[in-house]
């Protein structure tokens, strides 16, 4: 079959900026991106850098954009794509140190700051720890993780956010969490309960498209938010208690009350620390009313509120156990 | 610039990792290079399992006899009882550093079958064995702290006289080369599968520390014996792990006979590999295959064992063959694995050069012989990827500080930067890398693949002459410095070549059949003449071939049936 590779290319030695470049191949129909792009490397033009090595989706070097989502190169099938031109750019989120290779240092950082490693309590067995059956199986979907980086490229709070520790990072955490020889669970959730913790995410089930392995990273993320607030680790938390205060209030009185938004959302300490500001704004007229305005049709909205809650609710639910289907 | 380290491992896949964290234990400073990040070495793609003798009932002795008789009686026995009875600790270590082993109902460790065991010692992690450790192993490596030159491209020994002393070695990055010093250097640098084509390995499986040992004077050791997997796909060459015939997957020749009953009764499709092998490829010769394959049928496991247990082979024929193994048989055939050979070592990982050690794939002990058996190569990796690592500890601690090399660091570097700029200066007209290697890689499955002869061999030797005449004028296209994957791709290719030259030398030097080389001019093992090792040096007119004894303790040579 004929295809036509569009190349997002880049060199850092020519300084020059990022251009586009267009390979037309005669492949066979069994090619995958990956057999395109060596192709291409090899007979072509040699000047194309990328990253790969296994060719069976399993060492996660190959991940780049395609089609404007990035996924494997080997796990990308000609065929499926069923578009004349391909095109390939290099992840996103990450700086690009030339062509489709990107700048991997900051991806490993984050990894590290989680402490990834395994952190039992008390003596080491004489043998193997026993630990139920299942639980073990569990951490299969997470071990699955191959560090690809393409949830961290498509990542929607990543690209707003730089101190997000991640999806990758985040799955890599839940590893740990969900270990039952792992004795370090309070404090990983006090650390994400922090600055670029779990509360970060934006919710925008990117990760979970794009993964190659069906880790899931949002999933896990929320899994662990639940056990942040099961866990009462939650309620220290200002991201934790605005996100709840802003929908409660809403959802109730069908508009922001912003007296009562900073009363729920804040510590009666931080709420001090906002006087001066009340001060000013009541000096220049701009201190809200105390008591609300209630909106006509606060009952249509909290109608609206119930309607989404329980619409996502089982959303959640049916992609959560399609998860768990595909995991076993 | 020119770093300096007591220990210097090279290569951050199981066995270099396990060398550096072994290090780092024994007090000494060590750090890690590697080509690539260390999660993406080829260790990832193990798929079936880990071998220890830790089941009730099972003993070291068991396993030790299994791995001899698998190695055809080439495996040297002193180091065969080391693999055997230091597996069960090694297997229990990563289980307690965090390998996710499966589980029986009680919560103990699970084992499945593999090929060529009396009993089910296999440990698993579903069919992500090697992903699973190589994680965990980075996890520890990590936790240490090792300091790793990631995506460095070592390109030769700092050498003189016998003693190594170092490596000079590329930044992939910024293309700069640099030294690094050190009083000891362990070589964990993989396999050598894309001398061959098709192959099951990744593409950075190019043998480079293999071929740089080679070149600077060490030895390499039983390079004849290559192991063709049984089960690899159609096409891409992909392997389909063991774990299924482990599970219970039969092979099917066109007529739909489970051949196996007629190779090997007893065992079946759970033979040692080359028997499978072997068998395979006369079905196939003998007009009974499909298009050069036979059949494997997992059909009758069902569904749910296959998703739970086989999920990464499901995933691979449906993605790259286009078969659904749960409906259908999917077409496989043998495809090369593995070599047996490598830089020959003693049992704690020393070479024949002073101050340089090797582990891992790259290594021969010798644990497998002639034929390794399924699941021991992940436990070889971990077993003497330590001992290599506390034995160049030690080498280290003896000596001075790295820094007393200093002249011998400055000069290879600046060879290396000449050759690599002389390289580069090539014309852009002239032979393509990809081109050699392909013409390298398909004759080297055709000559010396499962069945060799003299004829075949001598051809493969006149046209490894023109091949290597033709790589001397392969061109570097990419001129610039910042990751240049064609210069190194030429850089591979060159170590490649010496390597297929080393294994063609060998297989025409036995006159017997023996594990995985069998020649069919001499079809018949000859305990006589052959119970030894035939090792390499290195001379610029040719290989220098020597022969050394296989080392024998408790189990006398009998025949080999399954
Ligand atoms: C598909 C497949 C399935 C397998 N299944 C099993 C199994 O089920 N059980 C089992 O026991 N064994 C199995 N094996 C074999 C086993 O996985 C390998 O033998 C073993 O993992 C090799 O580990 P290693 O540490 O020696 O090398 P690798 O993991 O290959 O690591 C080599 C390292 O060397 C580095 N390197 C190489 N060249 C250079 C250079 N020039 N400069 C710098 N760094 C360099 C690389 O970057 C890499 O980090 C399988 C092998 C394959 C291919
Ligand atoms: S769901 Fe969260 S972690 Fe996943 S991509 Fe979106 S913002 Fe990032
Ligand atoms: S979670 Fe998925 S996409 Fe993200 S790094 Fe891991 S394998 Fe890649
Ligand atoms: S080449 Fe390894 S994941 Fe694509």
């Amino acid at each position: 079959m004929d295809v036509q590779l569009k190349v997002r290319r880049q060199n850092p030695e020519a300084e020059g900026e990022p251009y586009w470049k267009e390979y037309a191949l005669a492949v066979p129909n069994h090619f995958t991106l990956l057999d395109a792009l060596i192709q291409v490397r090899e007979e072509v033009d040699e000047t194309l850098s990328l990253r790969c090595s296994c060719r069976s989706h399993i060492c996660g070097s190959c991940g780049m954009r395609v089609n404007g989502h990035a996924n494997l190169a080997c796990k990308t099938k000609l065929s499926d794509l069923h578009t004349d031109t391909v095109t390939v750019e290099p992840m996103g989120n990450m700086p690009v140190i030339k062509d489709l290779v990107v700048d991997l240092e900051p991806f490993w950082k984050k990894l590290y700051s989680i402490d990834p490693y395994l952190q039992p309590a008390g003596e080491v067995p004489e043998r193997e720890y026993v630990v139920p059956a299942d639980s073990m199986l569990h951490l299969d979907g997470v071990v699955n993780c191959i560090m690809c980086g393409a949830c961290v490229s498509d990542c929607e709070s990543l690209s707003v956010n730089p101190i997000f520790i991640g999806p990758t990072a985040f799955a890599k955490e839940y590893r740990f969490v969900m270990d039952p020889r792992d004795a370090a669970d309070t404090q990983r959730l006090m650390q994400m309960n922090g600055p670029g913790g779990v509360w970060d995410c934006t919710h925008c089930f990117k990760c979970v498209e794009v993964c190659p392995k069906d880790v899931a990273p949002m999933d896990r993320i929320m899994a662990m938010r639940k056990m942040l607030v099961d866990d009462g680790v939650a309620e220290k938390h200002n991201g934790a208690r605005r996100q709840k205060a802003f929908t409660d209030i809403v959802g109730h009185y069908g508009r922001l009350d912003e007296t009562r938004y900073l009363m729920k959302s804040v510590t009666m300490l931080e709420l001090a620390g906002y006087a001066k500001v009340g001060l000013r704004s009541m000096t220049h007229g701009k201190l809200p009313p105390l008591l609300p305005h209630r909106i006509p049709d606060a009952a249509r909205i909290r109608r609206i509120f119930e309607r989404t809650r329980s619409t996502y609710r089982r959303r959640f639910k049916l992609h959560q156990q399609a998860q768990e289907g595909s995991r076993v | 610039m020119i770093y300096k380290h007591d220990v210097l491992v090279v290569g951050a896949g199981l066995a270099g990792m396990r060398a550096a964290i072994e290090a780092h234990n024994q007090g000494v400073d060590v750090a890690i290079v590697s080509k690539v990040y260390p999660v993406r070495s080829h260790s990832n793609a193990a798929q079936g399992g880990i071998n220890a003798a830790l089941g009730e009932g099972d003993t070291w002795e068991s396993h030790g006899y299994d791995t001899v008789k698998g190695s055809d009686y080439l495996g040297d026995q002193d180091a065969i009882e080391i693999l055997a009875r230091e597996a069960p600790a090694a297997v229990l270590e990563l289980e307690h550093w965090g390998v996710n082993f499966s589980r029986d109902e009680t919560g103990h460790l699970g084992t499945r079958n593999f090929g060529g065991a009396s009993q089910a010692r296999t440990f698993f992690v579903a069919d992500i064995t090697g992903q699973a450790l190589l994680q965990v192993m980075f996890e520890q490596l990590v936790r240490v702290g090792v300091r790793m030159y990631n995506e460095w491209f070592v390109t030769r020994l700092i050498e003189s006289e016998g003693v190594v002393r170092g490596i000079v070695g590329m930044d992939i990055r910024s293309g700069q080369l640099h030294a690094i010093q050190a009083n000891a250097v362990v070589l964990a640098t993989g396999g050598m599968g894309r001398v061959f084509e098709p192959s099951t390995n990744a593409l950075i499986n190019t043998g480079d520390g293999m071929a740089i040992a080679y070149r600077a004077g060490a030895r390499l050791m039983d390079m004849e014996m290559m192991q063709y997997h049984p089960t690899t796909l159609k096409g891409s060459g992909a392997l389909l792990t063991e774990g299924a015939r482990g599970e219970g997957a039969y092979l099917l020749n066109s007529e739909g006979d489970r051949f196996m009953k007629k190779y090997a009764p007893n065992k079946l499709e759970l033979a040692s590999r080359d028997v499978v092998s072997r068998a395979e490829q006369t079905e196939i010769n003998e007009g009974r295959g499909i298009e050069n394959c036979v059949l494997l049928d997992c059909r009758h496991l069902g569904k749910d064992l296959i998703m739970r247990k086989l999920g990464q082979i499901h995933e691979l024929a449906l993605e790259l063959a286009g078969v659904d193994i749960v409906q259908e048989p999917v077409p496989v055939r043998p495809g090369f694995h593995y070599p047996m050979g490598g830089i020959k070592t003693d049992v704690d990982g020393k070479t024949t050069l002073d101050g340089l050690y090797a582990a891992g794939e790259c290594a021969c002990v010798s644990i497998h012989g002639g034929n390794r058996l399924g699941a021991n190569s992940l436990l070889d990796t971990v077993i003497f990827g330590r001992r290599a690592g506390a034995a160049a500890s030690e080498h280290s601690r003896a000596l001075p500080s790295p820094a007393d090399s200093f002249p011998l660091g400055e000069t290879a570097l600046q060879q290396e930067t000449e050759r690599i700029r002389a390289l580069l200066d090539r014309p852009s007209v002239g032979e393509l890398a990809a081109k050699v290697r392909w013409d390298m890689g398909v004759n080297m499955v055709k000559h010396c693949g499962v069945f060799r002869e003299a004829g075949g061999l001598t051809e493969m030797g006149d046209l490894l002459h023109s091949l290597q005449d033709r790589a001397t004028r392969v061109h570097v296209g990419d001129k610039g410095r910042v990751f240049n994957t064609n210069l190194t791709s030429v850089l591979e290719l060159q170590f490649m070549l010496d390597l297929a030259v080393a294994v063609q030398v060998t297989a025409l030097t036995r006159t017997e059949s023996r594990g995985a080389h069998t020649r069919t001019d001499y079809p018949e093992r000859d305990d006589e003449h052959w119970l030894k090792h035939i090792q390499l040096q290195y001379r610029p007119e040719g290989p220098e071939i020597h022969f050394t004894p296989v080392t024998m303790t408790r189990w006398e040579p009998q025949v080999r049936s399954y």
